[in-house]
């Protein structure tokens, strides 16, 4: 009989390893044969540490569970999928209104698979996708990414199969795929999740990638404040080796590709594409002018896919199901499925992959159950630092790139910051100068000084000195960096501070 | 407004005063090897430095040169990326380094006063190493635990619903 205890970093940040190893413990001394497999999180990261018992009605779930309510658990039952008093007891998982209320295709295996084993890979559909591109020429793969209308997951936006069909045409002997797994937005964690709970799917996404373009080596670009994912993802590159599903022929065809992890060292503006791309030429991470673009002049000068985590580990499931599958879901130019991020001060925090189109109030309020401290919510920041505050009388906004940008906002990579009544929204725009100043690379001067003046302009508005003209001042100067910056942190750095200053008015003193 | 400029900046902290460190004998030869190992990677430079790191605790200043021999690179060039990188160590750092998330998520949930509580508990502040070298504290932002803030990481460790009692508990660990 298995047992399911998520070894995700967040689910063993509350305890998730103590849990597993009572489990082992006490199943152990009461004769009981289970097995406890350490799998990703569901992303219901409230219920953390949750865990969940096969049955044959399907997996029930216990949760939260600290390491002393274990044994009481397993003497109501648990074991048996029993449900005890006190509330621990959820039922079955895939049946949880939370979980319900998901479309769950990026995501899919996230969860329940053993992120550590092969075979759990080959059983869930593993490499199905793959076969299925290898069938197809490369041009015929490209085609069906750009059919199924997927988007760049990582913020932009950018259409994933153009970018592909432009290195699939460009001439070189080398190219490279590289996944931008530099996760640094605050409120954002799907990466992480996906890189811990379903590895192989991100390594068959890249895989695909490459016969699609013609390339022939990989870099995931992972951040060193993920160590385990980092761990999770190596364990996952060798074993994808040991079975012939990286390296040379792999699945038995003439495709050749390898895999390597990169870890980052510390510099948010490395998340960056081309930031990034130097970075990984062991350069400081100076934002690059473009053109000329990385699909022509990416890494080392060759064509280069840069895409997201996200974009790689769902090219899996289009090629696996269907480019008009993926397109079925979604609204208007935003296709597919997204997968949402609830953070902050949240009562129900985690993961959500659902169509494009849903309300932002519905995520908040239906799904997230309004503030973890029972106070009204005031604001959400949406698409991390760089995204703007947005207050709840624009809830009913559907979370669709092309409806976010007309509301003066960004869809972003999909995280969701909530704050309640009690937060200084003057104090926040102030915070986004300040990370801008302190993650800005230097390259540009409106971004490296912009930061810094707008630190100051915001001071003087908090001080009330020369309040008026100041906040002409700053309007100013969010022009100039909106509009002068090399790079999406000087240029959007205004994004979060003018929304504060719009719909937050009160806390600037007006 | 020109109080700004005419008032004397603050004096740096301890920590950025006090003597650069002795390098152990032995080392330059310790980080050709790791440099030697691992010039064959594509981009080498990063992962070398992670490497130093990793196995003499920190990037000395006589390392730059050794590595830019290596990888056939200026000092200008090794200098660069050292300093760039807010991950490189230019001294050691304390037995083990608890790292604070700083960022909105946990903003949101009272990281700024989780702070305040561990410089008042520690008596160092961000990048700061404590007198008897046991504990380095540092802000970081976002460990990818925002629907659990505040966050902390405590070595490579992650904790989640850090209360300030919790973090004294973390750090009572740590000491």
């Amino acid at each position: 009989m298995k047992v399911f205890v998520p070894r995700d970093a967040a689910a063993r940040s509350v305890g998730a390893d103590e849990v597993a190893e009572r489990i082992a413990t006490a199943a152990d001394a009461g004769g009981r044969e289970i097995e406890v497999v350490r799998t990703g999180s569901r992303g219901m990261l409230w219920l953390e540490p949750l865990v969940e018992v096969e049955t044959p009605e399907g997996r029930v779930g216990y949760g939260p569970v600290a390491p002393e309510d274990v044994d009481g658990l397993i003497a109501a039952g648990m074991l048996d999928g029993a449900a005890p008093g006190g509330g621990a007891g959820l039922g079955l998982v895939e049946e949880l209104p939370w979980m319900k209320r998901q479309q769950r295709l990026t995501f899919a295996r996230v969860g329940v698979i053993d992120p550590r084993s092969g075979d759990d890979h080959a059983e869930y559909q593993g490499n199905k996708g793959l076969q299925a591109a290898l069938a197809l020429s490369p041009a015929e793969v490209v085609e069906e990414v750009v059919a199924s209308g997927l988007r760049g997951r990582g913020g932009a936006g950018f259409p994933t199969g153009i970018k592909w069909r432009t290195v699939l045409g460009a001439e070189s002997d080398l190219k490279f795929v590289c996944c931008n797994a530099d996760e640094g937005d605050s409120g954002t964690f799907a990466d992480r999740m996906l890189i811990e709970g379903d590895p192989f799917t991100l390594i068959e996404g890249m895989t695909i990638a490459a016969y699609a373009v013609g390339a022939t080596e990989g870099y995931v670009y992972l951040r060193s404040e993920y160590p385990d994912a980092v761990e999770a993802l190596n364990a996952a590159i060798r074993t994808a080796r040991e079975r012939g599903w990286l390296g040379q022929n792999i699945l038995g065809s003439e495709l050749t590709f390898d895999l390597h992890v990169r870890v980052g060292a510390g510099a948010y503006i490395c998340g960056e594409e081309t930031s990034m791309l130097e970075s990984l030429e062991g350069k400081r991470g100076e934002v690059r002018a473009k053109p000329p673009i990385p699909a022509l002049e990416g890494l080392f000068g060759r064509p280069t896919v840069v895409n997201n985590v996200l974009s790689l580990a769902t090219i899996p499931t289009i090629l696996a199901n269907g480019a008009a599958t993926y397109a079925s879901y979604g609204m208007g130019r935003s296709l597919g499925t997204n997968v949402f991020q609830l953070g902050g001060n949240v009562a129900r925090g985690g993961i959500v992959e659902t169509a494009f189109g849903i309300t932002l109030g519905e995520l908040v309020n239906d799904l997230g159950g309004g503030t973890a401290s029972r106070l009204p919510v005031r604001a959400v920041q949406v698409g991390g630092p760089l995204g703007a505050y947005l207050p709840v009388e624009q809830f009913d906004l559907p979370m669709d790139y092309e409806a976010f940008a007309a509301a003066g906002a960004m869809v972003g990579h999909g995280g969701i910051v909530v704050f309640d009544e009690t937060v200084d929204m003057s104090a926040m725009a102030r915070f986004a100068f300040e990370f801008c100043a302190e993650e800005s690379c230097g390259k540009c001067t409106p971004c490296r000084v912009g930061a810094v003046r707008g630190v100051e302009t915001i001071d003087r508005i908090r001080r009330g000195e020369d309040r008026r003209q100041n906040l002409v001042l700053l309007d100013d100067l969010c022009d100039l960096m909106t509009d002068g910056s090399l790079c999406a942190m000087g240029g959007l750095t205004p994004l979060p501070v003018r929304s504060a200053v719009r719909h937050f008015g009160k806390d600037f003193g007006s | 407004m020109t109080t700004e400029f005419n008032t004397f900046p603050a004096p740096p902290p301890r920590s950025v005063m006090s003597p650069a460190p002795v390098p152990a004998p032995g080392r330059a030869e310790r980080v050709r090897e790791i440099a030697t190992e691992l010039r064959g990677l594509r981009g080498a430079l990063i992962p070398i430095l992670h490497a130093v790191q990793e196995d003499l605790g920190y990037v000395d200043q006589t390392d730059i040169p050794v590595i830019a021999d290596v990888l056939n690179l200026s000092v200008a060039e090794v200098h660069g990326v050292v300093t760039f990188y807010r991950d490189f160590r230019r001294k050691p750092a304390g037995r083990t380094t608890v790292r604070i998330c700083q960022a909105e998520a946990c903003r949101s949930v009272g990281a700024e006063e989780l702070a305040a509580h561990a410089k008042r508990r520690t008596g160092v502040g961000f990048g700061e190493t404590t007198y008897d070298g046991k504990l380095t504290v540092d802000e970081v932002f976002c460990l990818g635990n925002c629907a659990l803030g505040p966050a902390v990481q405590v070595g490579d460790k992650l904790h989640g619903r850090v209360t300030p009692a919790r973090l004294d508990a973390l750090l009572g660990e740590a000491r």
